[in-house]
């Protein structure tokens, strides 16, 4: 039976006309929602601060949920085994909440306080510093690049892969079909879009689970052939080390400083808003991430090539398996690309609306630029970000899914800074410098040494880049920490009037 | 300037936290490690714990939610603000 699904199936147009459905019906969508009424820059960037509970889950979620998490989870499953979940996922159902719950509940409460919109506002007000404001633009939109990559390149290997689409018109296509969604509603159609699409993705992503699974046979058949052939990936010994394992539990603290994250916390209309997303958090990430880790071993013991050596190809090969049933096919890319799409329209809103207010409008003034304004400006840098984006996707660096770990290693690095803004009165203005210098610093030489030169000498990378057995984000965070405790203490603090506004969170108002 | 009054936490909300606490200790399965035995003849067993670890954590911060929410937060987000904090921001 395996040897006669790795045959390779007669390719079907049908897949297509699937995946176009559901890429008009996002469309449509998207010209319904532009006929709504709206106007102010508040609704357009961050949805009048008024989405509930469900909603916020479903855009949290869908924004968390990458490329990475459905091509780059099967791959890394494929390639290290069972071990992946507890290194990345079931870490991330705990840390995740924990951020959102002491930090995002606490940003939101003064963001809807003080009025803003992006974090470089916070942290520029925060820390009485401007200088830390366009330090940290370049920075995060620096690490969101790469991750909009990911999304570009995921949809591209998966449409190629499976219906042998060319990439740059898988990329063109779903790029035009986020920014129509995006430039006519904003964050609200970003949220209203990953509702759908993470519904969509989880739905199918489950359909997938179940079909592969019984074209392999059944679930035990599917499992017996892993003992069989590659036993080792039932279990960590000799896949993931112990430092490892738990270093690794410093990466998914990025999501505390993710700049798009932290425009869908800013949208919540009450801070009760996010107890759902608090509670599902976790749920939702074994349901995504369980059925890709046993496909993705499933795959590996069924003797499934990684295609060109590229384990996250194999995903790709396995919803191939399907193409006995084209519809079905259809269904499982418009899925996949569904949660690639959830991640790339927040991000994209997100970029355009820093740029609007961190740079433009704090440049010339708040009165200098009205609410009309603010949204064209926004929209330009967003079309402009994407076109960007789009032609770095045309010229793929090597190992593009490693990068993915390196974007959270950076944004976790800098979580030290919000963690201090909300909760340490004594940080100063030269310790949050410091610390975000110190954290680009350490992050490019690790970088460099783990990414750049193994590239730049033709040498192939096998497994994570490790120190010491640790991830390098362990050290990232601690230099950073480091450096914003010690210089905070070492300068002059910051009036009492500055820091006292964002204290007083939590207690009662009389 | 407003006066503030710092809310205590219940014991229940302290168990919560606790359960948080112990769940991340947990995570770190080191006794199954080398374990290739399956669970329902199909589950890996250090998958099956670390998604039971993930079940564990849902029903955690339900708890906390429940025992343990900042009850004062929007409270304080929708207070008025001085006219040097207007601005200020």
């Amino acid at each position: 039976m395996i040897a006669d699904l790795l045959l390779a199936p007669p390719k079907s147009t049908i897949p297509l006309y699937v995946v176009g459905i559901y890429l008009a019906l996002l469309l449509g969508f998207s010209i319904i929602n532009s006929r709504r009424p709206r106007g102010s820059a508040g609704e357009y960037f961050v949805a009048s601060r008024s989405i509930g509970p469900f909603l916020l889950l479903m855009s949290v979620f869908g924004t968390t949920m990458t490329a990475f998490a459905l091509v780059g989870s099967t791959g890394k499953a494929f390639d290290s085994g069972i071990g992946i979940y507890g290194l990345m996922a079931s870490a991330s159902g705990i840390i995740h909440s924990l951020v959102f719950f002491l930090v995002g509940i606490k940003l939101w409460a003064i963001g809807k306080r003080y009025n803003y919109v992006t974090q470089i506002q916070f942290f520029r007000n925060r820390f009485d510093s401007n200088a830390l404001g366009y330090l940290l633009f370049p920075i995060l939109v620096g690490l969101v690049i790469p991750y909009l990559l990911i999304g570009i390149l995921g949809a591209g290997s998966v449409m190629f892969g499976v219906a042998g689409v060319p990439k740059w018109l898988t990329g063109a296509v779903i790029c035009s079909v986020v920014l129509a969604y995006i430039l006519t509603g904003g964050v609200r159609a970003a949220a209203l879009a990953n509702a759908v699409q993470t519904i969509v993705f989880m739905a199918v992503g489950l359909l997938a689970f179940v079909l592969i699974s019984d074209s392999l046979g059944g679930l035990e058949a599917a499992t017996q052939a892993v003992a069989d052939n590659t036993p080792q990936l039932l279990a960590r010994e000799g896949e993931i080390g112990h430092l490892q394992f738990l270093s690794y539990c410093f990466v998914p603290l990025s999501v505390g400083m993710f700049p798009h994250l932290f425009q869908h916390w800013l949208t919540a209309r009450s801070a009760k808003t996010f107890r759902m997303t608090v509670i599902a958090h976790p749920i939702f990430i074994m349901i995504v991430w369980v059925p890709c880790v046993l496909i993705g071993v499933w795959a590996a013991g069924a003797g499934v090539e990684a295609p060109g050596g590229n384990s996250n190809a194999v995903l790709a090969k396995m919803v191939g398996m399907q193409l006995k049933n084209p519809w079905i096919s259809g269904l499982l890319l418009a899925g996949i690309l569904a949660a690639i799409m959830s991640s790339l329209d927040s991000q994209f809103v997100c970029l355009g609306t820093m740029f609007t207010h961190d740079i433009v409008v704090h440049a010339l003034g708040e009165d200098r630029v009205s609410e009309v304004q603010r949204v064209r400006l926004g929209r330009g840098f967003i079309i402009a970000i994407v076109a960007l984006t789009y032609v770095l996707s045309l010229f793929p660096p090597p190992n593009i899914f490693d990068l993915a770990v390196w974007c959270f290693s950076g944004f976790a690095s800098l979580f030290p800074l919000v963690v201090a803004a909300v909760y340490w009165k004594r940080a100063t203005r030269a310790g949050a410098i410091a610390s975000v210098i110190v954290a680009g610093i350490v992050w490019s030489a690790l970088f460099y040494d783990g990414l750049i030169a193994p590239a730049l000498t033709g040498e192939h990378v096998d497994g994570d880049y490790l120190i010491w057995g640790m991830m390098p984000v362990a050290f990232m965070i601690a230099a950073s920490t480091v450096t914003l405790i010690v210089v905070s203490l070492a300068t002059k603090p910051l009036p009492a009037a500055t820091v006292e506004r964002y204290f007083g969170i939590g207690q009662k108002v009389t | 300037m407003p006066h503030a009054a710092q809310t205590g936490m219940s014991s229940t909300g302290k168990f919560a936290w606790a359960l948080i606490a112990l769940l991340a200790i947990l995570h770190y399965d080191f006794w199954n490690w080398e374990d290739r035995s399956l669970m329902f003849g199909f589950m890996p067993i250090g998958l099956f714990y670390q998604a039971l670890i993930s079940i564990g954590a849902a029903v955690a911060w339900a708890l906390v939610v429940k025992f343990a929410w900042p009850t004062h937060i929007e409270e304080w987000a929708d207070s008025p603000i001085t006219d040097e904090q207007v601005e200020n921001r």
